[in-house]
């Protein structure tokens, strides 16, 4: 058995699978200020008559760090950025004490200006005097060499009780990006590190001593052990749990999208020949542009309560919700009064839903139903149009080689998969629109904790071959290994695959759950007056997100 | 840079053609943009939402037959990395054009400001002239009449030169080092523009070792002042960084803030990389700092790490020779019209014998090209050209804003041309913007 449960805004769900299926599922509400109390009584509920040693698995997203990060509730970070030449110190946004100091790494990870050890050691005074506990030490290009990094960590660390470092928050290059997440992670540390220490506890109390993993924004799972450290990975795994929920009640292996409709919004998610698509970068989150690996997801304001309004452009639904739908007593019309009077659903007070429509029936000089038809179908209309937008900047994305350009590869969506409330209402509709098949899967409602029950772990791994260097830098792992003039780029790659293994199952991986792929292998000649010196190689392989090999074998 | 500077949308279209060489070895290779695609990530640059990227468009061989003569055929003397990287630039002019964009930089590769009207293959590392290829789209996709382009690469634009030497509607200046100590060993300031075009082709050659300070002063007192009176609707900057004081090719002294003053002082609409070989310690903060000048952010952040303004600075001799040479240029320039009368006087046509070697491919060509001496339009164009390996081709071309005089001869011309000799005969009507080939 598994338990997964999802600590969400406003619900935490909690399932508990056996044999690839939803054996019992649980859903109360969250009480934001007590997640732990949300999540031990939606587990009670699921757990009960059950024997905990039975449990191979135990698997949460939670909200914690985002909810943190939104609501501003963190710690004071203090900032050291070694930023060195390029963007002018007044065009970061950071929150905090920040201070860019002397040093300076360049593009190929060579130390063209040393860090000042004095400077980095009045400002670890300062901190302390202000009372700052927590620190991010972030350079640019740090992740071709984190000597600088390291130094700081070395200085300061004595003094304060955890230092973020920024090459080890990813191995993309993007500096602003790299010291946002390295501040964010420094900032939600303390509060996470207590969460974590206190569901350990709560574990153990039910007598279980399955291995418990947290879910990430990219839709895999790490040990919660090691999420002590990263927090900042934990947050936006909600849509995440969702899509991983949604594909392991499918089976395609096609392009496809997800929509999971709330009542406020709708999160548009795109799978790539099965296989949800990340952002390119990183995930936004509070404003703050990250380097954290998370799921391409993009929220419309549309949604079954959203707030139906006439103005003289028209008909505007959306984007706020002001309560529940008029047929549940709510102040407005909304999208679901109008599918429950076209016979959609049978939820409600059908005769609280025509009055509310009635209304604006009468301001668009229409009938009733003719009036529901138009809310129903421009929504399905707007939210098709997201969809197709989000597709077209995907395709758009600029590729560098001659070969990816004339190869144009373009996602073309064959299957429309619907979860949450309004899913079956709104089916036929977007379907007919977006001209693909859909479906709607069995316990959609659920969806989230199933996904957090069944994602495998994952990670990623950077790979930086220097042939005139003789260096191997791998910055995820802060590691650096001496390679010979010789190496070969086979050789870069299957060093990067034993590395990565070695990395995912040390994360609690199943070692059938490897899903390799090389998402990056580019080889280049490093010259000096026209003779080849050595050659610059750049590998990036990851564990793609996908579903535990359990789930498959037991179903 | 005062902190009041205004942002500006910007478009950037990158293709660094990762997997395209002229040779293993040569400086035209794989990873000349990786430093910079480095830079430019790392920076976070496309995190401003007023810098957008755009995937470039690849351009037709419609397109590359609008601004050149290609033997045998477009199709025969390009490569697809060619239509990307003209492509790219055409992506560029989009943006502006339509007012997606107050301006666009393509840091495209291949580069193009060699490639001249006739093609018959590739001379210093340039096949297709991309500039010249965007300024044909954008004459005929948005009726642009008056544009300027401002060559800051080190070495002479002799391509987009010849292409306008004749048309008195595109102004082409060329900043570059001294044609008597780098290739291609052309312009000098003497070469001023065909009679009925001339001023519309000014070249500034600059002496060896000259470094900020000297750019900056031909740009003031020489570049600025011309544009102004020139007026044209769109500026363009052949942005070539071997200028660079690291570049292994040349021998000048400009810097990266050199450039961003520069280009924030130009204020281009369209910013295309040219030259630059200086990959690792060059390129990156060139060009980064290039792309926030036009976006309007402080660049004086920009500096290489082993950047030493005093060990750069030039010569007394040199600031004087600049400052003479400048004095002169613009003498010239504004005595242009008296200059006009005096070179055609009662002449009927012109003529102009060339011998052109391209250097990358190893054809030698001998061309001789006829102007019709017009006050009313560019004037029309005849071109005979034959190369060492045997090929033999004649040409008419019709200019963009022609007069009905030059269109009704150069139609003749075509019609009763045999092809005999020729293996083959072009019509290149730029103001209809088409080619007839027979
Ligand atoms: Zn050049
Ligand atoms: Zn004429």
């Amino acid at each position: 058995m598994i338990l997964g449960i999802d600590v969400g805004g406003t619900h935490t769900d909690a399932v508990l699978m056996e044999e690839g299926r939803v054996r019992k599922k649980a859903k109360v509400l969250t009480d934001a200020d007590r997640l732990l109390t949300s999540l031990s009584s939606a587990a009670a509920m699921v757990l009960d008559g059950e024997d905990p040693q039975k449990l191979r698995r135990v698997v949460l997203s939670t909200t914690l760090s985002t909810n943190a990060i939104v609501q501003g509730k963190v710690d004071k970070v203090g900032m050291i950025l070694a930023s060195g030449p390029g963007l002018s110190p007044a065009d970061f946004r950071l929150e905090g004490a920040v201070h860019f100091v002397s040093g300076y790494v360049n593009h190929r990870g060579i130390e063209v200006a040393p860090i000042d050890r004095e400077e980095i050691g009045r400002i670890a005074r300062s901190f302390e005097r202000e009372g700052i506990e927590h620190a991010g030490a972030v350079g640019k290009f740090s992740t071709r060499n984190p000597k600088q990094e390291l130094a700081v960590k070395e200085i300061m660390g004595p003094r304060l009780k955890h230092v973020s470092l920024g090459h080890r928050m990813s191995g993309n290059l993007n500096f602003p990006r790299r010291a946002a997440t390295a501040c964010l992670n420094a900032s939600v540390w303390g509060t996470y590190k207590r969460f974590a220490e206190d569901v350990q506890v709560f574990i153990r109390e039910q007598g279980i001593t399955a291995p418990v993993y947290i879910l990430k924004a990219d839709g895999g799972t790490f040990n919660i052990a090691d999420s002590a450290d990263f927090p900042v990975q934990t947050i936006l795994s909600g849509p995440a749990a969702s899509i991983m929920g949604v594909m392991s009640m499918v089976s395609g292996r096609e392009d496809a999208v997800v929509l999971d409709m709330g009542g406020t919004t709708t999160d548009i998610a795109v799978l790539a020949g099965g296989v949800p698509l990340l952002e390119p970068l990183g995930v936004v989150i509070g404003g703050y542009k990250t380097l954290i690996r998370g799921m391409l997801t993009r929220s419309v304001g549309l949604g079954g309560d959203s707030a139906v309004k006439t103005t003289d452009d028209g008909l505007v639904i959306g984007p706020r919700r002001e309560g529940v739908a008029a047929a549940f007593g709510g102040p407005c019309p909304t999208p679901t009064d109008a599918m429950i009077i076209l016979g959609l659903t049978d939820i409600g007070d059908r005769r609280k839903a025509l009055n509310a429509i009635g209304a604006v029936s009468q301001k668009l000089n229409l009938s009733v139903e003719d009036t529901a038809k138009r809310i129903f179908e421009q929504m399905c209309a707007e939210i098709a149009a997201h969809v197709r937008q989000m597709i077209d900047e995907v395709n758009r994305r600029p590729v560098y080689t001659i070969h990816e350009m004339l190869e144009d590869a373009r996602l073309a969506p064959r299957m429309l998969y619907l979860v949450g409330g309004p899913a079956k209402p709104v089916s036929q509709c977007l379907g007919g629109l977006l001209g693909c098949p859909v479906c709607v899967p069995d316990h959609a409602e659920a969806a989230n904790a199933v996904g957090a029950a069944l994602a495998r772990t994952t990670s990623e791994i950077t790979l930086l071959a220097d042939t005139e260097r003789k260096t191997l830098f791998i910055p995820e792992r802060g590691m650096q290994k001496s390679i010979p003039a010789t190496c070969s780029m086979q050789e870069v790659v299957e060093t990067g695959r034993e590395l990565l293994r070695q990395a995912a199952v040390g994360m609690g991986a199943d070692p059938e759950d490897l899903e390799m792929e090389v998402v990056e292998a580019q080889e280049f000649n490093m010259i000096k007056q026209f003779y080849t010196t050595g050659k610059n190689m750049r590998v990036k392989i990851q564990v793609k997100p996908g579903l535990i090999s359990l789930c498959r074998k037991e179903r | 840079m005062p902190m009041t500077a205004k942002r500006k949308k910007t478009a950037l279209i990158f293709f660094p053609a990762f997997d395209w060489a002229i040779s293993p070895t040569h400086p035209e290779r794989e990873e000349r943009l990786l430093y910079t695609q480095d830079q430019i990530c790392e920076e976070g640059i496309l995190d401003f939402d007023h810098i957008t990227e755009y995937k470039p468009g690849i351009a037709t061989l419609e397109d590359i037959d609008r601004a050149h003569i290609c033997v045998p055929d477009a199709a025969s003397v390009v490569t697809q990395s060619h239509l990307i990287s003209a492509g790219g630039c055409i992506t560029a002019a989009d943006q502006v054009l339509t007012g997606r964009a107050d301006n666009a930089f393509a840091l495209v590769r291949p580069p193009g400001h060699h490639a001249m009207r006739v093609v018959h293959g590739a001379r210093g590392f340039c096949n297709v002239n991309i500039e010249a290829v965007m300024i044909e789209y954008c004459r005929k996709k948005y009726g642009v009449r008056k544009i300027a382009v401002v060559d800051t690469d080190c070495h002479h634009g002799d391509g987009t030169q010849d292409i306008y030497w004749h048309d008195p509607n595109v102004l082409c200046i060329s900043v570059h080092q001294d044609g008597r100590t780098l290739y291609p060993g052309t312009g000098f300031a003497d070469e001023f523009g065909g009679p009925n075009a001339l001023g519309a082709t000014i070249n500034i050659p600059l002496p060896p070792r000259t470094s900020d300070e000297g750019f900056l002063y031909v740009l003031d007192h020489l570049i600025l002042p011309v544009l102004d009176e020139f007026k044209p609707e769109l500026i363009i900057n052949s942005a070539g960084q071997d200028n660079h004081y690291s570049d292994p090719i040349t021998d000048m002294r400009f810097s990266a803030q050199g450039y961003a003053i520069l280009n924030e002082k130009l204020a281009p609409h369209i910013a295309v990389l040219e030259g630059g070989y200086s990959i690792e310690d060059a390129l990156p903060y060139v060009n980064v700092g290039i792309i926030l000048a036009m976006a309007g952010i402080d660049y004086s952040c920009v500096k290489e790490p082993d950047f030493d303004p005093s060990a750069l600075k030039q010569s007394a001799d040199i600031s004087r020779y600049i400052e003479k040479l400048v004095a002169s240029i613009k003498n010239q320039w504004e005595k242009r019209d008296v200059m006009k009368e005096k070179l055609i006087g009662s002449a009927k046509h012109a003529v102009r014998k060339k011998s052109i070697y391209y250097d990358t491919d190893g054809i030698r060509e001998e061309q001789e090209e006829t102007v019709r001496i017009c006050r009313d339009c560019g004037g029309l164009v005849t071109i005979d050209s034959a190369t060492d390996t045997g090929n033999r081709i004649f040409a008419v071309v019709i200019p963009a804003l022609c007069c009905p005089a030059c269109r009704r001869e150069g139609e003749e011309i075509y019609q009763k041309t045999a092809k005999g000799k020729y293996r083959s005969i072009y019509l290149q009507d730029k103001d209809k913007a088409v080619l007839f080939v027979k």
